[in-house]
């Protein structure tokens, strides 16, 4: 494979985080500068203000991390939502709801709550997304076990070179209660965000060029952090987080298969 | 969009294994709904069981993806020769340029609800389950994956009942963007608890064999499948009249998790963005494969929508009746069953529908009928407002 011979290019307008000791772009970026410590801050899951109040209620954490991570990276490019493509990226949508209802089936009376039953889509951020800022163009919802997040990058960037319109990323996961986190270990709740678009916009902070590879991922030096990027399938994009944090060019392969990686080529917007 | 060639298709649900039987049963208008005997299930519904799928063994070296869904998924890629096929072009283009791109709803999610009520007295799941061999979502592509010795990028899409109609947009795109050369794209969803309890809970099940676009119509019927294509540029594909894939439409309703928009607004804007992308007037679609679920409000909503790209003469039904709604895996299914429509000239008429709604304004079929087809299109539409529509056509001669 011979890399930049791919059409999967993309600016990136605007960037939303959040995660442990990361409670946004902005402290994250200092944080990923070491400008600041990391420190094990859990993750306050904000009430979707944009949903409609009965909408609002019916939202688990994982739709909540979701949209306040998309919500901040489409502020941050200042474009509107209402005709945004988007693509939602986990490796397991919500594992409250899933313990719920295998709970639920495991008795006799298998009663489940319809609300938790139409919430247990893999799509529900999507269609929770869609409803909260009246986007009505396409928007998907997709899965690759701990290489989500480069799956949900690669359909993006070539939804990018299909069509030349912005879409926004949005990759996710909250961590499971037990008994299911003994089989699916998810060290806390992640997500970030980035609002990708052929042209840089005012502000942009950085040119993306994708191609496969199959050299291994990049780890991160600071142990807090790489517990992080190994510890949650959207989290694994956190060295490409830092070189933009950083302003800084150059390379960086991102985990995604058992057997293949992804080389993203990183230029910095002046 | 450019067209690809689905140079390979195959699809196993209640109705058959493989394409022979499949077509058979559409033409001789036979039906597969039976009241659920599905593992422990007592609820009042009838499903579409795909029969003897405890027969089928996965291979050895795969033994820890062993699940109901897996071995439907098995089962079938091998029908009509579609893993040898699939072999047979990667030996050709190289493993690592084939994409993996599949639908599901659940998964292997049975498993998950069978480990639950087996756990330990201390609440632990029993020893050997394996969540990321058979629930996760990404279980479904990493086993076919391997089954089929392919390389190259792969994911699941995840879009409740619209899943394995979009992977065909995202291959498309993927092929478009020179990530690959081609692509494996279909849909695997098997029976299992969440979905007959949850449906049920919704009261969105039917008691008997659903009946799309009935005046008596009362919901669904849950089936499960396995449908599977292999996409090419149409230019490497000898078959000059190949079934292709000339259009997709994708658009969000913005309105509910679990209900559509009562005009079916975004069901209406993915039929026109796939016409758009085909290059299509919509009176040069010759026949309809509906969404057509059997629920009251999703058939009103979708006829609304087709009525108003259509009008009220294009020959439209739901093949749900005869297999039931097999939710992720029925994108991937329907599209298949459009290319058998195309390849043999047959518009199969909706079965278990007897007297067709009159508020729903659309040509809805209810005997088969035969005729020469060259643009079909297949609806799909999900819980979160997830709406797809397909465009295939063949072109008897190449033109």
């Amino acid at each position: 494979m011979t890399a930049g011979t791919t059409g999967l290019k993309a600016y990136v307008r605007g960037i939303g985080l959040l995660g442990p000791g990361l409670a946004d772009w902005t402290l994250g970026a200092a944080v990923l500068r070491g400008e600041r410590p990391h420190t094990s801050t859990p993750v306050e899951l904000p009430a979707p203000a944009a949903l409609p109040s009965a909408e609002r209620r019916r939202t688990g954490a994982t739709v909540r991390l979701a949209l306040a991570a998309g919500l901040e990276a489409l502020h941050g490019a200042g474009l509107e939502g209402s005709g945004l493509a988007t693509v939602f990226a986990s490796s397991g949508g919500d594992g409250a709801i899933c313990d719920e209802i295998c709970s639920a089936l495991a008795t006799p009376e298998r009663q489940i709550s319809p609300t938790r039953f139409h919430n247990s889509v893999h799509n529900a951020a999507s269609g929770y997304w869609s409803i909260a800022l009246g986007a009505t163009a396409a928007s998907t919802a997709l899965a690759a076990y701990d290489g989500s997040f480069v799956a949900g990058l690669l359909e993006a960037l070539s939804q990018l070179a299909s069509t030349g319109r912005p879409v926004l990323l949005v990759a996710y996961e909250t961590d499971y209660p037990e008994p299911l986190r003994t089989a699916r270990p998810i060290a806390a709740p992640f997500a970030t965000a980035l609002l990708l678009d052929a042209n840089p916009g005012a502000h942009a902070a950085a040119h993306l060029q994708a191609s496969l590879t199959g050299q291994p991922a990049d780890t991160l030096p600071e142990s807090s952090l790489e517990a992080l990027r190994a510890g949650v399938p959207a989290a694994r994009a956190l060295p490409l987080l830092k070189r933009i944090a950083r302003c800084e060019g150059g390379r960086v392969v991102l985990d995604y298969l058992n057997d293949l990686r992804l080389a993203v080529n990183i230029t910095p917007c002046p | 969009m450019k067209p690809l060639a689905l140079s390979q298709f195959t699809a196993t649900s209640a109705i058959g294994r493989g394409l022979a039987e499949t077509l058979a049963a559409l033409s001789e208008r036979r039906g597969a709904l039976a009241p659920c005997a599905f593992e422990t299930v007592a609820l009042a519904t009838c499903v579409g069981e795909v029969g003897q799928l405890e027969a089928v063994r996965l291979p050895a070296a795969l033994a820890r993806f062993e699940c109901r869904n897996h071995r439907l998924a098995l089962l079938g890629l091998e029908q009509d020769g579609f893993s040898a096929a699939v072999r047979r072009c990667a030996a050709r283009r190289g493993a690592a340029r084939i994409g993996v791109l599949l639908g599901t709803s659940t998964s292997g999610m049975l498993q998950t609800e069978l480990a639950y009520r087996a756990r330990t007295p201390a609440g632990a799941l029993p020893p050997g389950f394996d969540y990321a061999a058979t629930h996760n979502p990404y279980a479904l592509a990493d086993f076919v994956r391997r089954v089929l010795g392919l390389e190259g990028p792969a994911a699941v899409i995840s879009t409740a009942c619209s899943s394995s109609a979009k992977v065909f947009g995202a291959a498309a795109r993927m092929i478009g963007a020179g990530l690959i050369d081609a692509a494996v794209v279909g849909g695997v969803d098997s029976l299992c608890l969440t979905t007959l309890y949850g449906f049920h809970a919704l009261q969105l099940t039917a008691r008997e064999p659903c009946r799309p676009f009935d005046v008596a119509r009362a919901g669904i019927s849950i089936g499960e499948a396995a449908a599977f294509a292999l996409l090419e540029p149409l230019e490497d594909v000898a078959d000059p009249e190949a079934i292709r894939l000339t259009g997709v439409g994708e658009s969000s309703d913005a309105y509910h998790m679990s209900s559509p928009h009562p005009d079916g607004r975004g069901a209406l804007a993915a039929m026109r963005q796939a016409l758009d992308s085909a290059g299509l007037e919509a009176r040069q679609i010759e026949y309809i494969n509906l969404h057509g679920t059997g629920t009251a409000s999703n058939d009103s909503a979708e006829a609304r929508a087709v009525s108003t790209l259509f009008g009220h003469t294009v020959p439209a039904s739901s093949t749900k009746g005869a297999t039931g709604h097999t939710l992720g895996a029925a994108g991937a299914l329907e599209a298949v069953i459009c290319a058998l429509s195309l390849r043999h000239g047959l518009l199969p008429g909706g079965l278990n529908t007897t007297a067709v709604d009159p508020a729903l304004e659309v040509d809805y079929l209810t005997e088969t009928r035969r005729a020469p087809l060259t643009r079909v299109l297949s609806n799909s539409f999900g819980f979160g407002g997830s709406n797809c529509s397909l465009v295939l056509e063949r072109h008897p001669g190449g033109a």
